[in-house]
């Protein structure tokens, strides 16, 4: 039984169409893994199956040892698993303090969400004097920041992060990764990051994996994966 | 004769407004626009007819019918939306099959009424006099039964304003209704928290026809114009806000009450939708509606 997060021969379609072929690997508690691939690799589609957003069709996913298949996403967030999805994933309509608040709606302890806001909030500064602002006045950087700070108030145990460099400036997406590193470096976070920015993410992660067309075609250090002629080449773009 | 005319315009602005505010709770919790809202109401106000023949007691049936109202629309979100939205997940349908399911719906529980209670008038009266209060020697267009319909519509909006404003709740309803996916993402139970709306939105109207009723009579059509009507103050208001779907109720009826007076009765019903093409032009987002997130 796997402590962290085990992924065995998992299968995923989208209606006719086969995503994620019989995908296996693990991610140990506290590792930041990057999960990289081009557009249409299959990378969303693995994440949106590991929180419950869509069904699988054949293998297993568990974490800690406790399935995730079959589950609801909120259920899962429960269980410490949460997903920030692509996209800058806040919700426009409400204010930076109401989207802050919605990661900690489901929880009694109370006292700890404020602890966990006030936390969120000072890694990531930008947010403190834009509380009452509604989220579609953010910018970009500032919205991908709100959607991790959010994912934190549900104190997860694993967070699975979609492409959170996307359409960010460089110094931007700097900064964010630089908090990834924090949070898993202080709070021993587990973190599955998706990206497309393979440099970026190979810079922060322990390791690294490479998904082709729904394959895993590549998995190693960032070193390993950096120095691989082939790989660089095939699908790193650098 | 004006301060006549704003108080019949007022009063009848209330009843727009009750239904208004059921069809804006839909619509927050679950941005469904439901037309079955009519049917709903009446079957409320059947059931408090039901028990006003047995309590003999208009204020005992009244909570009984608000009950019903709350779980007939819990049970048409579990029964029937809820089974819908599970079917058709994705493409152009999934956003317009909600609602033509409320049209089939609306067509369903008309029926069933029709079947049980048959298609005749019945009265449901209220102990309030429909006649209006006397000052001095005159008499104004505006009766108790008109003042409780303006109070229902005030605590109605109030009490919602106050969940959805104030309320984990309210918060929560209103993520799930804006992103329902991110608000799974964060932990909110979404099916859940839709019932809720649903069933609050199901009490609202049920309020609305227990109060309009004993104006007129009842039968399986009879809160169907009154529907329209609300439908149009709620778009007047901007179909988000609780506050809009009251004023817009409050323009709708005081603008009926001066065309009634000063035009004639035959052109009222068309100034309905003339006042609503000129808010789509002039305000698509309605008078309190917000426009579009600028990123999203």
């Amino acid at each position: 039984m796997s402590a962290g997060l085990s992924v065995k021969d998992l299968s995923v379609s989208h209606g006719a169409i086969k995503a994620i072929y019989e995908l296996s690997f693990e991610v140990a508690p506290g590792e930041l893994v990057a999960l990289i691939g081009a557009n249409g690799a299959g990378k969303t589609t693995l994440l949106r199956a590991l929180s419950g957003l869509l069904a699988v069709q054949a293998g297993s996913a568990s974490w800690s040892g406790n399935s995730l298949l079959k589950k609801k996403p909120e259920e899962l967030v429960r269980s410490g698993i949460v997903h920030v999805s692509e996209g800058k994933s806040v919700i426009p309509e409400l204010t930076v303090q109401e989207n802050l608040a919605i990661g900690g709606l489901w929880r009694r302890d109370k006292a700890d969400v404020r602890r966990a806001t006030k936390e969120s909030l000072e890694l990531f500064p930008a947010l403190q004097s834009r509380s009452n602002q509604r989220a579609d006045t953010l910018s970009g950087g500032e919205r991908q920041m709100l959607a991790i700070a959010r994912a934190l108030i549900s104190r997860p145990e694993l967070l699975l992060l979609d492409e959170p460099s996307l359409g960010l400036a460089p110094l931007i997406i700097e900064q964010i990764f630089e908090s990834l590193k924090q949070l898993k470096a202080e709070r021993g976070l587990t973190i599955l990051l998706v990206e497309q920015n393979a440099m970026s993410a190979l810079k922060i992660a322990d390791r690294g994996l490479i998904l082709n067309l729904g394959r895993l075609v590549g998995s190693g250090t960032p070193t390993e994966l950096i120095h691989d002629p082939q790989l660089r080449s095939a699908y790193l773009g650098f | 004769m004006i301060v006549n005319t704003l108080l019949i315009g007022a009063s009848s602005g209330a009843i727009y407004a009750l239904m208004a505010l059921a069809l804006v709770l839909v619509w927050r919790s679950t941005r469904v626009v439901n037309f079955a809202q009519a049917g709903q109401a009446v079957l409320s106000t059947y059931i408090g007819y039901e028990a006003m023949n047995v309590t003999h007691s208009y204020w005992i049936s009244v909570p009984i019918a608000i009950a019903f109202g709350a779980l007939i629309g819990a049970l048409v979100d579990i029964l029937f939306m809820r089974v819908l939205a599970g079917r058709v997940q994705r493409g152009p349908i999934a956003e317009v099959a909600p609602v033509i399911a409320t049209l089939g719906l609306l067509g369903l529980i008309q029926s069933v009424i029709g079947l049980i209670w048959g298609n005749a008038f019945v009265q449901y009266t209220s102990p309030l006099s429909g006649k209006g209060f006397s000052i001095g020697n005159e008499t104004v267009p505006f009766s108790p039964q008109n003042a409780l319909i303006v109070a229902a519509a005030a605590v109605v909006m109030g009490a919602f304003a106050l969940v959805f404003t104030f309320t984990d709740l309210g918060l929560a309803l209103r993520a799930a209704s804006f992103q329902p996916e991110i608000a799974r993402l964060a932990g909110i139970k979404v099916d859940r928290i839709r019932t809720i709306g649903w069933t609050f939105a199901g009490a609202a109207g049920a309020v609305a026809g227990v109060v309009i009723t004993p104006t007129a009579s009842l039968y399986p059509n009879s809160l169907d114009l009154f529907f329209v009507s609300g439908f149009v103050a709620a778009v007047i208001g901007g179909l988000e806000s609780l506050v809009g779907a009251v004023v817009g109720g409050v323009i709708l009826g005081i603008g009926f009450a001066f065309i009634l007076q000063y035009i004639g009765s035959s052109v009222t019903f068309l100034a309905a939708f003339i006042i609503l093409m000129i808010v789509q032009l002039v305000r698509p987002h309605g008078l309190f509606g917000h426009k579009a997130s600028r990123h999203a």
